[in-house]
């Protein structure tokens, strides 16, 4: 009697160890304004910063960042880099500010972040921390007075998939995972102290209207258009190689199976031939023969990802277009008037 | 001679230098953040700001970071964390160097000549910025200073700082709104549509003011100013003239050109669909032939996009 009792009171502790699922992330204002500086000031080089935070129940909440150099391909600056980035740790600890990391943060030209490398770094740091986000900014799409910034992390069931490195078909399918299940946005919350929100409503100008106004009335979209359209073009033809690889897999497993079908009915054959002349059956299978050998599966990981950048850029589009029909109409009832 | 260096002056008069400074929201964050992560004893957050000197002399603070230093009495600044700090931010941004310090509290107190003159041996000319986070007259005061030597014939008496106007006019943060930086905690980042709604919003309540200034004037209730009327007259001289036929044909071809993007980008995502429902399909069936339709289907993509693109330019 008793050792189901443990067993239910283990069970218990282990249902306690796993952590609340991450549900909003958190970020003051005062990372959100040295991310954009940072992102900004080199655009269009893409740049990454890492953040810095604690981790409270379902929320992450991001407190202060530091950019990374301009990471370069040499190996001895890349171990500078990373004495860089426990210098600045040390440092930031001095003044009292988190010394935890949460994350990381990046930039990126219209969404087009959605890579294999990505997705490295994102099990890199999951190895060392338990709940880590990356944040996306995009300074192109913000120039349409927007503020674009994203959180995002990879969804448990594909992380599992990711690890024993398996993106056959059949796998997938199994779990039930699709393109759409690769990224999970988590919402973002804005969190500023009591003092700067006094300030900022001190320094708050009077005017009717500001900066971000101005740009999202701006009536040209069409090189911000122009640019995702080529990118989409260029998803386009990687998908199409993908599939070409697929039909390519598809092609040789049918041919396969017409010859694994065409070896067993020879063999029956024969064997008939045999039971008539009173002789035993040869097995109706062969493994050491080629024909047999199973085909690898082409990953399906790529095609994933570019279905996915596909459909971001379909989002971008449908989002921008929404705008400027409402600035055309806008500008139409005002020229009327 | 102590005692002469410790002399500070403080005019508040309007400089005489034509110097000013520019800030950059990240900066007051920054010394707020700073001021309330302060050790528990301390007062007063001490720190190093950095920039640069644009070609008209207006000197652009766009970073900064704390120096822990003693407390009021001792004067006295870590100054290996100073270079330590220094050294990692400009290996991210070189561009960036040294153009002042910043301290919290309202004006400048007696111990500052000594920081002052610690920063003078870093840049030359240092701004002195001033952070109110005490709020002491009930505003927020941030203030820039430069100082001058007052001199003697060859002695130096003191150190005089002057105020210098500051620019707080705050692009960045217009940038990113307002409305989520000053209030303690915003739920949800505005969409793209709300932000848009919001902003013809305003340009409609401007319009509205516009109209009833003009009618009122044309009614005789306010007295007309030339000023405002010249603005207004530039302002509606700005619009290019157009004849409304010129006009609404720019307004459908542009419309046209969205609609038709709108079409396209959505026939992608259908066609993504149907791509992903077939390709498990496939598998589920075990046969190959769904996947080759899929394929058909992706490779049309490509050639509509090319022919559609070549006529929306």
């Amino acid at each position: 009697m008793a050792t189901p009792g443990a067993r239910s009171f283990l069970q218990v502790a282990a249902t306690e160890e796993v952590a609340s699922p991450l549900r909003v992330v958190q970020i003051e204002g005062l990372v959100i304004l040295k991310i954009i500086k940072h992102c900004k000031e080199f655009s269009p080089a893409l740049v990454t910063g890492q953040l810095l935070g604690l981790d409270v129940g379902s929320v992450l909440e991001v407190t202060n960042c530091f950019p990374f150099p301009v990471r370069e391909e040499d190996e001895e600056i890349e171990a500078d880099g990373a004495n860089y980035q426990l210098e600045m740790m040390r440092c930031l600890r001095e003044v009292n500010v988190d010394n935890n990391t949460v994350g990381w943060y990046q930039s990126t030209l219209l969404g087009s972040f959605q890579t294999v490398e990505l997705i490295e770094t994102f099990m890199n740091y999951q190895e060392n921390i338990r709940r880590c986000v990356c944040i996306i900014y995009d300074p192109l799409k913000s120039n349409q007075g927007v503020l674009a910034l994203k959180a995002l992390k990879l969804s448990d069931s594909f992380m599992d998939l990711y690890r024993t490195n398996n993106f056959t078909g059949e796998k997938l399918r199994e779990k039930n995972l699709s393109w759409v299940d690769i990224f999970e946005e988590i919402p973002i919350k804005v969190s500023n102290s009591a003092l700067i929100s006094a300030f900022m409503t001190e320094l708050e100008a009077d005017t009717p209207v500001v900066q971000c106004d101005y740009d999202r009335l701006q009536l040209s979209t069409s090189p911000f258009l122009e640019r995702n359209m080529e990118f989409l073009i260029e998803c386009m033809d990687d998908l199409s190689m993908e599939q070409q690889k697929f039909q390519y897999y598809y092609r040789n497993l049918s041919r396969q199976q017409a010859q694994q079908q065409a070896w067993i009915q020879k063999r029956r054959l024969e064997n008939m031939a045999r039971k008539a002349a009173g002789d035993e059956p040869l097995p109706e299978e062969d493994p050491s023969n080629p024909v047999f050998k199973p085909l690898p599966e082409p990953s399906r990981l790529d095609s994933f990802l570019i279905t996915n950048q596909i459909s971001n850029y379909c989002n971008q589009i449908n989002g921008v277009t929404g705008q400027s029909f409402s600035r055309l109409y806008l500008t139409k009832a005002l020229h009327e008037n | 001679m102590a005692a002469i260096e410790h002399t500070a002056l403080q005019f508040s008069t309007s400089p005489s230098s034509s110097l000013s400074a520019k800030v950059h929201p990240l900066v007051i964050f920054n010394i707020c953040d700073c001021y309330v992560r302060r050790p528990d004893q301390s007062e007063r957050v001490i720190g190093t700001l950095l920039g640069s000197v644009l070609p008209d002399g207006t000197v652009d603070i766009r970073n900064s970071y704390a120096v822990p230093h003693m407390s009021a009495e001792q004067v006295a600044l870590d100054i290996e964390y100073h270079h330590n700090m220094l050294i990692s931010h400009q290996k991210v941004n070189p561009k960036e160097v040294i153009v002042g310090w910043y301290s919290t509290g309202l004006g400048v107190t007696g111990g500052s000549a000594l920081f002052h003159e610690f920063y003078s041996r870093e840049a030359p000319n240092p701004v002195h910025l001033t952070v109110d986070t005490g709020f002491v007259n009930g505003v927020g005061a941030i203030k820039a200073y430069v100082s001058v030597n007052l001199s003697l014939g060859d002695r130096q008496l003191a150190a005089q700082f002057q105020e210098i106007p500051l620019d707080l006019r705050m692009v960045e943060a217009e940038r990113v709104g307002y409305d989520i930086l000053k209030t303690p905690m915003v739920d949800k980042l505005p969409t793209d549509l709300e932000g848009m709604e919001a902003s013809m919003e305003r340009l409609l309540a401007l319009i509205d003011d516009v109209y009833k200034y003009v009618d009122n004037v044309v009614e005789g209730h306010v007295e007309q100013d030339n000023t405002i009327g010249r603005f207004l007259f530039d302002t509606i001289a700005s619009l290019p003239k157009l004849s409304p036929s010129a006009f609404d044909k720019l307004i459908n071809d542009s419309l046209q050109d969205n609609l038709l993007l709108l079409y396209l980008s959505s026939i992608t995502r259908t066609q993504l669909t149907l791509a992903e429902k077939l390709n498990t399909a496939a598998q589920y069936a075990g046969m190959p032939s769904p996947v080759s339709a899929t394929l058909l289907v992706g490779n049309l993509q490509p050639s509509v996009i090319v022919s559609q693109r070549g006529r929306s330019r």
